[in-house]
């Protein structure tokens, strides 16, 4: 359980760059637990490196991220188990092809959190029951439907019970028809209190679940508020062009 | 004329030509001489039944054991030619350099007869222990590329989901990594093992007693003693019924697979 009074993640002065190439130019920012946080921006705004940077996968250039009061960056942190305490989540799904559903949401269970097989698989299947697919226990990730493998994906990440939950564009690989059952997920998920970070172009979620939207352009936070002000009083003039553009 | 009838008589004259052709060997082959040479029920009777019980068994075991040995070595191989660690890296491009160019042959005679006296080590079993020795590491050293290129053809993002759930780097190439490179890389793995089958036969050079005699060995000593190749028929045979079962058997096993893509 997270510890109150700590913010869930925190960010401070953060860089990343990729050869001479500044993704992140000094990023700020704070998310509670318990809160949602969408971030929007136009497509190479660093938005998906900044959240890829929060779990480690991508090594940041220099700045402080704090999860839960711990300092990631620290050299003598275990980063195996900060990233079993955040679930993630891929535009691409990345499910594990040659295991079936069930394996896929037991094996880090029982390999990382050591957990036995009985109740790998009890976890599992009430995790799937969330995400309405119990039917697609013993079926191989290929079988499924684009929609019905991102409610895998999310099932696999919440059998790790983490405290926080990271969406890198979710439903941007969907058909759009898939769209609406990802959502529904993410909204029910939500309501039970996960701390969630979302990277989306979905302004309608962003609007209705969110707590905080922040706009992201060229590597820095332009402009952060509620999601209501900012999609319907955008002050800066970039995030206003961006969303006469995407609305 | 319409354009069905001009495919159906082109496809006619290639008929044919096959044919002609097959008649034309059938005829020309002196077919007395060939049985005469070739094909001798005493010779082959007498053959029976050491060339399965005892040189077929050993070229399938031969073959398992330098394919299991390679496939260790290979992957050992691989997973330090992708190494962060560039020293690592060097070492295992030198080796595969090295083994890939020398020919089996020369490998195997060093390994049998250069190693002991050059350096007073002596492999377990003998001269021919040396020589699975040799074959196990000629075959680490192809192996070791097509794993590599297996390795490498698993997208990125399987790594990332399950550093993401938290698994270690080893744990996530042994549980996620490596089960789907080994699927890319079962072609080109059949296709070393069908080679290791053949490369059996180069043993010879390693000296062999009649207890580990292979089939190529085991054949030629028959046409020797015989003094007609029927053996060599035999052998020739019995290859072929030790690699199209296991092609076709490797073909069924990789449909299986490829339905849970």
């Amino acid at each position: 359980m997270p510890l109150t009074g700590v913010a869930a993640i925190e960010v401070a002065g953060l860089h990343k760059s990729f050869g001479d190439l500044e993704v992140l130019r000094g990023v700020d920012l704070t998310v509670e637990p318990g809160q949602v946080v969408c971030v929007i921006g136009p497509s190479g705004s660093g938005k998906s490196t900044l959240l890829r940077c929060v779990n480690r996968l991508e090594e940041p250039t220099s700045g402080e991220i704090r999860v839960e009061g711990i300092d990631i960056l620290d050299p003598e942190i275990d980063v195996d188990r900060v990233r079993a305490r955040i679930g993630m989540v891929f535009q691409q799904f990345n499910l594990f092809p040659h295991l079936t559903v069930l394996s896929n949401l037991t094996i880090a269970q029982r390999r990382v959190l050591g957990r036995s097989k009985r109740d790998a698989v009890e976890v599992a299947r009430h995790n799937l029951a969330r995400v309405g697919l119990m039917d697609k226990v013993a079926a191989y990730p290929a079988h499924l439907s684009g929609g019905q493998q991102q409610r895998v994906a999310i099932a696999r990440a919440l059998s790790m019970d983490p405290d926080m939950m990271l969406f890198d564009e979710p439903t941007s690989a969907l058909d759009p028809e898939l769209v609406g059952d990802v959502l529904d997920v993410m909204r029910d998920l939500a309501r039970s209190g996960m701390t969630m970070m979302v990277v989306t172009h979905e302004m309608g979620f962003a609007r209705e679940v969110g707590d905080q939207m922040i706009f992201m352009d060229d590597g820095v936070i332009v402009e952060s508020g509620r999601p209501r002000d900012v999609l319907s009083d955008p002050r800066h003039a970039r995030t206003r062009a961006f969303l006469s553009k995407v609305l | 004329m319409r354009r069905t009838t001009r495919r159906r008589i082109r496809r006619g004259v290639l008929y044919l030509v096959f044919a002609a052709a097959v008649a034309a060997v059938v005829l020309a082959a002196d077919w007395d001489r060939i049985r005469a040479n070739f094909l001798q029920p005493d010779v082959a009777r007498a053959q029976l039944p050491e060339i399965i019980t005892i040189a077929a068994k050993n070229t399938i075991l031969f073959t398992v054991i330098s394919f299991s040995g390679g496939l260790v070595l290979g992957i050992v191989l691989a997973l330090m030619k992708l190494s962060t660690v560039a020293p690592y890296r060097w070492l295992a491009i030198a080796y595969i350099e090295l083994f890939r160019g020398l020919p089996a042959l020369l490998t195997i005679f060093a390994m049998a007869y250069v190693l002991p006296i050059a350096f007073q080590v002596h492999v377990p079993g003998g001269t021919i222990g040396a020589g699975l020795l040799a074959l196990i590491l000629v075959a680490a050293a192809y192996m070791a590329e097509s794993i590599r290129a297996g390795i490498q053809g698993v997208p990125k993002g399987q790594t990332e989901a399950a550093r993401s759930l938290g698994m270690s780097a080893g744990r996530t190439m042994l549980s996620i990594v490596l089960p789907q490179a080994f699927r890319i890389v079962i072609p080109p793995l059949t296709n070393e093992f069908v080679l290791l089958i053949k490369d059996t036969s180069l043993l010879f050079i390693a000296g062999s007693t009649l207890q580990n005699k292979e089939i190529t060995t085991f054949a030629r000593d028959g046409v020797i003693n015989s003094n007609n190749s029927t053996p060599l028929v035999m052998a020739a045979m019995l290859y072929l019924l030790i690699t199209i079962p296991l092609t076709r058997l490797v073909a069924v096993l990789e449909r299986r697979l490829g339905r849970s893509r």
